[in-house]
């Protein structure tokens, strides 16, 4: 009987092994066929950099002390819009919650904005907040907020009604049916509403800062596309995606932590 | 007599149509009453709770309980929230009234004991049998105090030979605990074993059909009644006055 269950979970491990060893296998041959391909000189190193060069871009950055000031700043602006818009959004929700008249009223105006391109939006608001980072931060949180507000106040609006109507049966009031009812059951809700939030977020400060900053992972791209410095642009990209995966790695563990609660 | 109802109707109105759902209902309930209405479906049993329970507006009429009567309500589905453990379930309407005070605390912990929950107080609901569910669903309403008892279709989320178990155990809390009860169900059977009383609805608008007091040869558990020399005498009039349409 053991056996058999070591057998089988060994199995379940082996088989893990071999997808990571997969998944490594396929950046690993992608840099390695990306390096070859410029060595050669069959795709134009010019126009699409190589490893080396981003690897010498990166260290150049560090000598500069600029490398982690980049990060830092991009970083910043995604935590501050991140925490920020998701605390506006499931505050403005629960607000929905609560006034069901109100909720009513914006509806029309929350789905319009929902499927608007905030991106349009993004001159305006430079003129109206400066080409500072107040610029970027709105920009992620105009981005983020309408998306999450759906999101959650759908998951509140489908609360189990049996449950609502038991709270009732006790006489509960209506905080007392959202603090006991409402939020515990939509933790699952809220916890995907931030992780699609993380995503939002980081659109809105990358668009922002395209738009009109001054440091940052964004200018780097942008800045390396107006002096043609290749390097620059992929050593951005490329920083970028490392910092989303830690970010979303650090939602996930979070996420475990919270369902394991 | 604990609670009184007098002509009292109901009307549920929506954009298209106004539904009368109850029409005249009169009835009287005395202390330690199990009284069962049966009724075609969707003819208005769960609107009756509701109105005495004060979950829903009554349109007309008039609901009048004794002095400081209280009532207690248990749903269909046992309704345990799945995030809190069978002891914070259990301790749930006391919390929301803030009357999670020494003495009812102390109370529900032996009601935990007397029901066999006890050992599964910190664990959570999906961890539960169906019947211990209902159990543990029935100890929460008993937690507050309640007078008066409303089930509505307690067992139906039960499979047969749990709902005969569960309804002869829950039978014994009522009775134990000297609880008066009014109880929906859909089942003839049910209504009879466990009843003082049953009333029969018609269909919608509902009216009351029928009344019976229930009096068998030796009144013992629900599983026991059904076998009772009188049972079927009832079963057969109640089958006719639900029958009567098709
Ligand atoms: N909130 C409501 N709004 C409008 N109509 C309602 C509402 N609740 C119930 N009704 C209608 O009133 C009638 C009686 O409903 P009720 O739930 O009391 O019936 P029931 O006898 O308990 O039915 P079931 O056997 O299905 O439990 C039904 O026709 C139902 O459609
Ligand atoms: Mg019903």
């Amino acid at each position: 009987m053991n056996e058999e269950l070591n057998a089988y979970l060994k199995k379940i491990k082996i088989n893990k092994i071999k997808i990571i060893v997969f998944q490594l296998l396929i950046i690993s041959l992608f840099i390695i066929i990306w390096q070859l391909l410029s060595d050669k000189n069959i795709i134009n190193s010019f126009l699409c950099s190589s490893p080396k060069n981003v690897i010498k871009t990166v260290i150049k950055l560090y000598n500069d002390n600029n490398l982690f000031i980049h990060i830092w700043i991009t970083l910043k602006e995604i935590l501050i819009s991140f925490i920020l818009g998701s605390f506006i959004g499931i505050f403005i929700a629960a607000i929905l919650w609560f006034n069901p008249f109100l909720s009513k009223v914006l509806d029309p105006y929350l789905t319009i904005l929902n499927s608007l391109p905030k991106v349009a939006l993004g001159p305006i608001i430079i003129i109206w907040a400066g080409a500072n980072q107040n610029s970027i931060i709105l920009m992620a949180l105009l981005i983020s907020v309408i998306s999450t507000i759906i999101g959650v106040y759908t998951g509140f609006k489908h609360t189990n009604e049996t449950s609502i109507k038991l709270l009732k049966s006790f006489n509960a009031n209506k905080i007392q049916i959202f603090n006991k009812v409402v939020l515990p059951y939509n933790i699952n809700t809220i916890v995907s509403a931030i992780k699609i939030n993380l995503s939002m977020t980081f659109v809105g400060v990358i668009i922002g800062e395209l738009l009109v900053s001054k440091e940052g992972l964004g200018y780097l791209i942008n800045y390396g596309s107006q002096v043609f410095n290749t390097s620059l642009v992929m050593t951005g990209i490329i920083l970028l995606a490392i910092l989303t995966s830690i970010l979303y790695f650090i939602i996930l563990y979070i996420e475990k932590k919270l369902k394991n609660a | 007599m604990l609670l009184k109802i007098n002509n009292l109707e109901k009307n549920y109105i929506n954009k298209k149509e106004v539904i009368c759902a109850l029409k005249d209902i009169n009835l009287s309930v005395y202390k330690n009453e199990f009284i069962t209405i049966i009724g075609p479906s969707g003819c208005g049993k769960s609107t009756i709770l509701s109105i005495i329970g004060g979950l829903e507006e009554k349109s007309s009429g008039n609901v009048i309980f004794k002095n400081k009567v209280k009532v207690g309500y248990m749903f269909q589905e046992d309704a345990l929230l799945p995030w809190l453990t069978v002891f914070e379930n259990c301790i749930l309407g006391l919390k929301i009234q803030k009357q999670n005070n020494r003495d009812n605390i102390s109370y529900v912990n032996k009601l935990l004991k007397k029901y066999g929950l006890y050992e599964f107080k910190n664990s959570y609901p999906k961890e539960l049998s169906g019947g211990m569910r209902q159990r543990c669903a029935l100890i929460r309403t008993l937690a507050l105090k309640p007078d008066i008892l409303l089930l509505d279709e307690p067992f139906s989320a039960l499979d047969y030979q749990t709902r005969i178990k569960v309804s002869d155990d829950v039978y014994k809390i009522i009775k134990d605990e000297n609880k008066t009860a009014i109880m929906v169900t859909h089942d003839i059977g049910e209504a009879i074993s466990m009843a003082d009383k049953v009333i029969v609805l018609s269909k919608r608008p509902a009216v009351i059909k029928n009344e019976y007091e229930i009096i068998l040869d030796k009144k013992r558990i629900p599983s026991l009644n059904k076998k009772d020399i009188n049972f079927n005498k009832y079963y057969d009039l109640i089958w006719k006055d639900l029958d009567y349409n098709e």
